[in-house]
């Protein structure tokens, strides 16, 4: 049996104004991986991941995105969403008089197509939440309006486990949490994850690598993966820096 | 505060309506009437419609006195395009098959029926005081609880109002907007009929809502409803008023006119729904005079008419007095809705708070119009301005024209105004969650209109709610 989740193969995208960010980019995650991706600012890492998610702007202009064995290049993002595809955005959005509550609901029964139980659903929120050490009240606030930075990261984490995705990918979630969130949020990553789960994570730091054990740490520059390695890699960029990986892009 | 109990009283109930349909709106009955004017407008089709209601000396001069008026009044220089308009082809005054009764039952099944599709009788039933039913020109349908009546509540239709309580109604109608304020309250003093009289005498909290639906049916008619409201002095009320009316290929009108006095220390709070056809010319005078320490809340929601012209004004005219309007306007194709609020302060340490929001679509024009005056004695007056406009997409105009007057240093007026169009960032945002492009735009309108809906009873936010599903479907012809 293919174990393979997804696969990214020979992808080139290029924004709207005709600005080509990813240049023939590979990457494959199999199920139960986690996966993390460095690579320096405007490197092109939040791109890859709008592309994966199907964001409009991002046009792929070459090669294809697969998941699970079938091509979703074309899918729209709501429809990648449903296969299982979940993206923790490195800014969220606030969208004023929808509550948190409310839109879950509302995913969850597009996800369905059945009428939602608010009692049942209450409860699983409060779990997960507790998990978090999330307060319930922040479910009946609208959707990320008025929350901070790292209340707004854990509400994406709070997203991800509700909405249980096979792929979860996690674009700079751990930047502006203070210790103490990112082991709530680490909680939270390792409640969700299972053997037939799978993690794509972007991050700057090792904070949240100390809670969430990688598998593969890729390094992106220039819009290709340029080296794969294990969690050394990541510890040596935290300590190095991108210099190293330069030179050999720069040849 | 007595909107969180309204709010919780509806709360309760757990009301959960599925989406409602487009057809309840459009159901087109056949034209039957007892009485039917000729197209136009001349002096005897005054005298006639004057006859046929019975009324007394004074009102019919009256009439006359503001046929005159209209045709000595100019169309508006500004503002939208009146073309479509032609008064020699409206009717203006179509009495409905049957007399006024105080039971659904004794009204002929097709005009209950519409009113039951617009789920009245049931509102009646659950969560209202009284209610009122117009069907074109004439009032069908009117009740109220018998309790308020023992508390010496007024609630009965102009016509009842002008024989039982002759002298309230000649000391308050159209005082507060007299006929020659401009071309189409002329109209209206001309050709008036229908609509609801309310009285609430000294120190009575009516805490559950009235309500008052006005019915257009007949096709190229004109609909000019008067609601008159008088709160007396610490008394309260909660007025709502629904509108709607099936589509024609012909123009019709609707020039009602509200006016409401609210006394020293009293609060009235006007809900209004309209929901117009796209034939609909809405042009409509709404008025409300504050005295001491008094308060007016306005919420309004106006959707569908082709040409919608509304500005409900509050006179701040004693010390302390209050005005709160909340509005939503949606404009779709082919729609331009020009709307908005005047309020005027008059009086030392009035306030005033503004707040409205607009959504245009597929090249619908949501026009807010507003005015602030602070006269010169009005020190330490407030207002705050609030206006929002979300336009779905580039052929959709939106403009916010408001104008202040302030002729006093010591006030503080605050003003902000947003234009803009739906964020591509934000549906992306909600699709990535697994909800579909256009349930993702729905959930950010309804999001933007939720401080409107929050005001209002649960069952009329599900309506309007509804309504805004349906305008962004565009479902509505
Ligand atoms: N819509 C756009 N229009 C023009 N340029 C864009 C657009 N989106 C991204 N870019 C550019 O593409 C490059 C990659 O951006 P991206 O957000 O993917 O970087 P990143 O690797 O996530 O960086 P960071 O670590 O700072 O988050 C940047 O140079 C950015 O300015
Ligand atoms: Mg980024």
């Amino acid at each position: 049996m293919n174990n393979e989740l997804i696969k990214i193969i020979d992808l080139y995208t290029s924004t709207t104004e005709n600005k080509e960010i990813l240049s023939g980019l590979n990457l494959t995650v199999n199920k139960g991986e986690v996966h993390v991706i460095m690579g320096p600012n405007g490197a092109g890492k939040s791109t890859l991941m709008n592309a994966i998610m199907g964001h409009p702007r991002y046009e792929v202009t070459a090669g294809r995105i697969e998941f699970e064995g079938e091509d979703i290049t074309e899918l729209k993002t709501d429809e990648r969403a449903r296969k299982g595809i979940f993206l923790s955005f490195q800014t969220p959005e606030e969208v004023p008089g929808i509550t948190v509550e409310g839109m879950l609901k509302g995913a969850r029964f597009a996800a369905t197509g059945e009428p939602v139980r608010s009692i049942r659903f209450r409860k699983e929120m409060k779990e997960k939440l507790d998990i978090l050490q999330f307060d319930e009240s922040y479910a009946t606030r609208y959707l990320n309006v008025g929350f901070s930075g790292g209340e707004k990261k854990k509400n994406e984490v709070f997203q991800m486990m509700m909405l249980n995705p096979k792929l979860a990918i996690l674009d700079e979630i751990d930047s502006g949490l203070d210790v103490d969130a990112i082991r709530s949020v680490a909680n939270g990553i390792n409640n969700y994850m299972d053997e037939d789960k799978s993690l794509l994570i972007i991050t700057h730091s090792n904070k949240l690598l100390d809670y969430v054990k990688p598998d593969f740490v890729h390094i992106l520059m220039d819009g290709r993966i340029v080296k794969t390695g294990d969690a050394s890699v990541a510890k040596e960029i935290i300590d190095n820096g991108f210099m190293e990986y330069k030179e050999v892009v720069d040849l | 505060m007595r909107r969180k109990a309204w709010l919780f009283n509806m709360d309760k109930k757990k009301t959960f309506v599925e989406d409602i349909d487009r057809s309840i709106y459009d159901i087109r009955n056949e034209d039957r009437y007892s009485y039917k004017s000729d197209k136009g407008l001349t002096r005897d089709i005054i005298i006639e419609i004057s006859k046929q209601k019975n009324e007394p000396k004074w009102m019919l001069d009256f009439r006359l006195k503001s046929l005159e008026t209209y045709e000595n009044t100019a169309l508006p220089t500004w503002g939208p395009n009146l073309d479509d308009l032609d008064m020699d082809n409206i009717v203006t005054y179509v009495k409905p098959d049957t007399e006024m009764k105080g039971t659904w039952e004794e009204i002929p099944s097709e005009i209950k029926d519409t009113f039951v599709k617009l789920g009245i009788p049931k509102a009646e039933h659950e969560y209202l005081a009284g209610v009122g039913a117009q069907y074109d020109s004439e009032v069908v349908y009117h009740s109220i609880k018998e309790e308020l009546v023992k508390q010496g509540v007024i609630y009965s239709d102009m016509e009842s109002a002008i024989r039982d309580y002759e002298d309230i109604v000649k000391e308050y109608f159209m005082k507060l907007v007299p006929p020659n304020d401009h071309k189409f309250v002329a109209l209206h003093g001309a050709v008036w009929s229908g609509g609801s009289f309310v009285y609430v005498p000294e120190g009575v909290e009516v805490d559950i809502p009235l309500q008052s639906y006005f019915r257009s049916n007949s096709p190229g008619a004109g609909q000019f409803e008067h609601t008159l409201i008088i709160v007396e002095k610490g008394a309260k009320l909660h007025f709502i008023e629904g509108c709607s009316a099936p589509k024609y290929s012909v123009t019709n009108l609707h020039a009602g006119c509200v006016e409401l006095y609210v006394k020293e220390d009293a609060t009235l709070r006007y809900s209004t729904i309209e929901n117009w056809s796209r034939n609909m010319m809405n042009l409509n005078t709404k008025r409300a005079v504050v005295d001491k320490n008094g308060s007016i809340e306005w919420i309004s929601g106006s959707f569908g008419s082709k040409v919608s012209m509304l500005y409900p004004m509050s006179i701040l005219k004693g010390e302390g007095a209050r005005s709160e309007f909340t509005s939503i306007t949606f404009a779709g194709k082919g729609q331009i809705l020009d709307t908005g609020t005047k309020v005027v302060h008059s009086a030392p340490y009035t306030s005033s708070t503004i707040n409205t929001k607009s959504i245009s679509k597929g090249g619908g024009q949501a026009i807010y119009r507003g005015s602030v005056t602070v006269t010169p004695n009005a020190h330490h007056s407030k207002s705050t301005i609030s206006c929002e406009s979300l336009m779905m997409d580039d052929i959709s105009v939106s403009d916010t024209i408001p104008v202040l007057d302030i002729m006093n240093d010591e006030v503080e007026i605050g003003h902000e105004a947003k234009i803009g169009k739906i964020s591509d960032d934000t549906i992306f945002y909600l699709m990535s969650r697994g909800i579909s492009e256009e349930e993702a735009k729905a959930m950010i309108v309804r999001g933007f209109a939720e401080p409107i809906a929050k005001e209002l009873p649960l069952e009329y936010a599900v309506e309007m709610n509804n309504l805004i599903k349906l305008e962004l479907e565009g479902s509505i012809g």
